[in-house]
């Protein structure tokens, strides 16, 4: 009997072995005579565990993590492959707390599926959804995204049906869909783990997009930061146009979809859709005014659906158990479930998928853990670089957009990145502007100016040089940026920095701050 | 009305002519290969820094005469995207990751670390020539940091000691292998 051993290929687990555990266990298999099938999945997103590798049992896949290509012999010898003891056995991998906790709604075969074989993908309910698209209406496909309530998972969680219904109804013989898969936001990996590990759902999504708005013609723009993801999607790609997924003639319906990938290079700002446009038109990531929108006259000018990969991803099961079933998950207009990303100084880092209305507390440290360096947790930081810095008293706040945005922040696309109490937060606001420097696009004066001089305030606020006139110096500084820029880089860089400066006041007066306070 | 009889007046020879043959060969293939695409032009600059590992500024006539465009275009291209490189890197490029979840397990101080190991700044290359370090803003890699990149490969959990290690271990040529594989997947 041949067993089979499912290894992830995604960027955390090779970055932590998984390439050397795949080999050792060939080898391993090969010198005994053993018939394993070796399947390369994507990332259940349980990080700490990572290289974790599984074993088909008849009663259930059984994991075994953090595993390193030493363990591999002794894996052997411990009858692994039927599920035998081990030091690393963690049982049924569905049964670990933190994976069995979750409401996996748009991540469900992450880990399970080999992520380039399409008959696994339908064997896991892939492509469910196109088919009952296929038979609608473009507007009752609408109508169902706008019921689901499903709101843009990219960071403005703006109504994805309501954008798609604009699209639709914009005249246009041309028109486009593009998936914004930039993630530039730090503590962020949840369009990578989807792209690594079920690329075809992403496929699936934009597919019924070009359906639900008229819309022949996809892009998907992926960083380059994230060359794993680029070999993944290339392969699912050329694989969905081979199999009749993708092309002139979608599953024979006489629907065309084109999509083709294109790699950034190293901009944070092409995340913001109208520079994204700009940049897959082959020009400087510089941003547009708004109106109009993107919507009416985006890519070339056409009416263009822009969507993060999670949007998209989420989709094809809407259109699968209907807008009803997603929408029954969530608390307020919050709906359905968000993949959030557990990052930074954190134990049990990765991906937890839940239902919106689950607390930071609960997140982070009934899954998290608390910090990986076992010290108390100062500060955490969500929402990406322009979200804002929070202490203990925030962390009750549900996972909620109109919660974060209540309580002074921002959920973003659900990144958290936590900090334990060695943070020097005076240089976490320090570097908030510093990074705004970096990646201004320059079009307008409060975020490309203004950062630099906020580096400069703060420096000298840091110093102790005449610390009141600094702050009031600082604060005013961010007033303007915050309603003088143009975008949200600008716009939003004063959060990390004044939520900083706000409660933590402390790390802001260093020794020679206090003693020219007192002079 | 009279037909005024046309002049073609030879105002411009084509540029990039005295390149070198290996750039040259470059910027025509990735032309070549990617001018149908709508909005080619980054495209084309990848392809060019994939086959040479940096887009020499003297390419820009050549890529802005291929493309109907001016040579301030391209040049504006390529300096906004910082993943552009307008001067040869090393054998390698490390990509450090100097965001905020890498902050909060140790970046900072790989940083100066890995500074101070390989005696170049940030965008700098090694003496020897083998190593250019460039900072990179997230990997996606934020539950496993302090992070790093060389070419394809991805490092996590990464501390002075196993950063040491790599180098030990590339100047040795025991990540030659990797490299070589890294280049022959970069699609
Ligand atoms: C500075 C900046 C960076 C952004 N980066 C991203 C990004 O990396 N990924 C993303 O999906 N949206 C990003 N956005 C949001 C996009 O502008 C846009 O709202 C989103 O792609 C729309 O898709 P959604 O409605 O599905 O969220 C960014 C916005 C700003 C202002
Ligand atoms: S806020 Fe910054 S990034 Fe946004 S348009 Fe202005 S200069 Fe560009
Ligand atoms: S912050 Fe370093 S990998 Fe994301």
């Amino acid at each position: 009997m041949s067993a089979t051993v499912y290894i992830p290929r995604e960027a955390t687990a090779l970055s932590l072995g998984a390439q050397s555990v795949a080999r050792a266990l060939a080898e391993e298999a090969a010198r005994r005579q053993d018939a394993v099938q070796i399947v390369r999945t994507g990332s259940r997103g349980l990080f700490w565990l990572e290289p974790m590798l599984e074993v088909a049992t008849s009663a259930a896949r059984v994991a075994y993590g953090p595993v390193q290509a030493a363990d591999v012999a002794g894996l052997f010898e411990a009858g692994f492959l039927t599920g035998g003891k081990h030091r690393l056995n963690l049982g049924p991998v569905e049964s670990i707390p933190y994976l069995k906790n979750q409401e996996r709604l748009t991540c469900g075969r992450l880990g399970v599926i080999d992520p380039v074989n399409l008959d696994d993908y339908r064997a896991h309910g892939g492509y469910a959804g196109l088919t009952n698209a296929l038979a609608m209406e473009p507007a009752a496909i609408v109508k169902a995204v706008t019921d689901s309530g499903l709101r843009g998972r990219g960071g403005a969680a703006f109504p994805t049906g309501i954008k798609w219904k604009t699209v639709h109804d914009a005249p246009g013989a041309k028109k486009y869909i593009v998936c914004n898969a930039d993630e530039g936001d730090s503590g962020t990996f949840s369009d990578r783990l989807l792209m690594e590990g079920d690329p075809f759902c992403l496929i699936e999504g934009m597919t019924i997009a070009g359906l639900a708005v008229g819309a022949t013609s996809g892009y998907v723009y992926l960083r380059c930061e994230y060359p794993h993801a680029q070999d993944t999607m290339t392969q699912a790609i050329a694989t969905a146009y081979a199999a009749g997924y993708l092309g002139a003639d979608v599953l024979g319906s006489g629907r065309a979809f084109e999509l083709q990938l294109r790699m950034g290079a190293g901009a944070y700002i092409c995340g913001e859709e109208t520079s994204l446009l700009e940049s897959l038109e082959g020009r400087r990531g510089q941003i547009r005014f708004k109106p109009p929108l993107p919507a009416l006259k985006g890519l070339f000018g056409c009416p263009t659906v822009v969507n993060n990969v999670i949007s998209f991803a989420s989709v094809p099961i809407i259109l699968e158990r209907g807008a009803q079933f997603y929408k029954d998950y969530g608390m307020g207009r919050s709906r359905g479930s968000l993949p959030i990303q557990l990052a930074g100084n954190i134990a049990r880092g990765g991906l937890v998928e839940r239902a919106f209305g689950v607390t930071l507390r609960e997140l982070l440290y009934d899954y998290g853990g608390g910090t990986r360096s076992g010290r108390p947790i100062r500060a955490v930081q969500v929402g990406g670089p322009l979200g804002a810095y929070w202490p203990e008293s925030k962390f009750d706040t549900p996972v909620d957009y109109e919660a974060f945005a209540g309580g002074g922040g921002m959920l973003g696309h659900g990144g958290i990145v936590v900090f334990d109490d060695t943070v020097d937060m005076a240089a976490q606001a320090r570097y908030a502007m510093e990074f705004c420097a970096i990646e201004s696009c320059g079009k307008c004066t409060p975020c490309r100016i203004g950062s630099t001089r906020g580096v400069e305030v703060i420096d000298r606020l840091v110093a102790g040089d005449r610390t009141a006139m600094q702050q009031t110096l600082l604060r005013d500084l961010c007033d303007t940026m915050l309603n003088g820029s143009l975008c949200a880089l600008g716009g939003l860089t004063p959060y990390p920095v004044l939520s900083a400066l706000d409660y933590f006041p402390e790390d802001f007066s260093t020794p020679a701050a206090l003693q020219a306070a007192k002079r | 009305m009279s037909e005024r009889k046309r002049v073609t007046i030879p105002i411009r020879v084509e540029p990039g002519t005295d390149l070198p043959a290996a750039e040259r060969t470059a910027v025509l293939e990735a032309v070549n290969q990617n001018r149908a695409l709508e909005g080619s032009l980054l495209p084309i600059l990848h392809a060019i820094q994939d086959r040479l590992g940096w887009i020499p500024p003297r390419t820009l006539p050549l890529i802005a005469y291929e493309l109907n465009l001016t040579r301030a275009e391209v040049h504006g291209v390529v300096t906004f995207y910082h993943y552009f490189r307008q001067h040869p890197p090393g054998k390698q490029v490390i990509y450090l990751c100097r965001a905020e979840a890498c902050q909060a397990v140790g970046a900072v101080s790989l940083e100066a670390h890995a500074k101070r190991a390989l005696g170049i700044d940030f965008h700098g290359t090694s003496g020897d020539g083998r190593y250019t370090l460039e900072p990179v803003y997230c990997l996606g890699n934020c539950a496993s940091g302090p992070s790093l990149m060389i070419d394809r490969e991805l490092y996590g959990r990464m501390t002075p000691e196993r950063f040491d290690d790599l180098i030990a271990a590339d100047a040795a040529g025991a990540t030659s292998a990797a490299a070589t594989s890294a280049g022959a997947t970069r699609a």
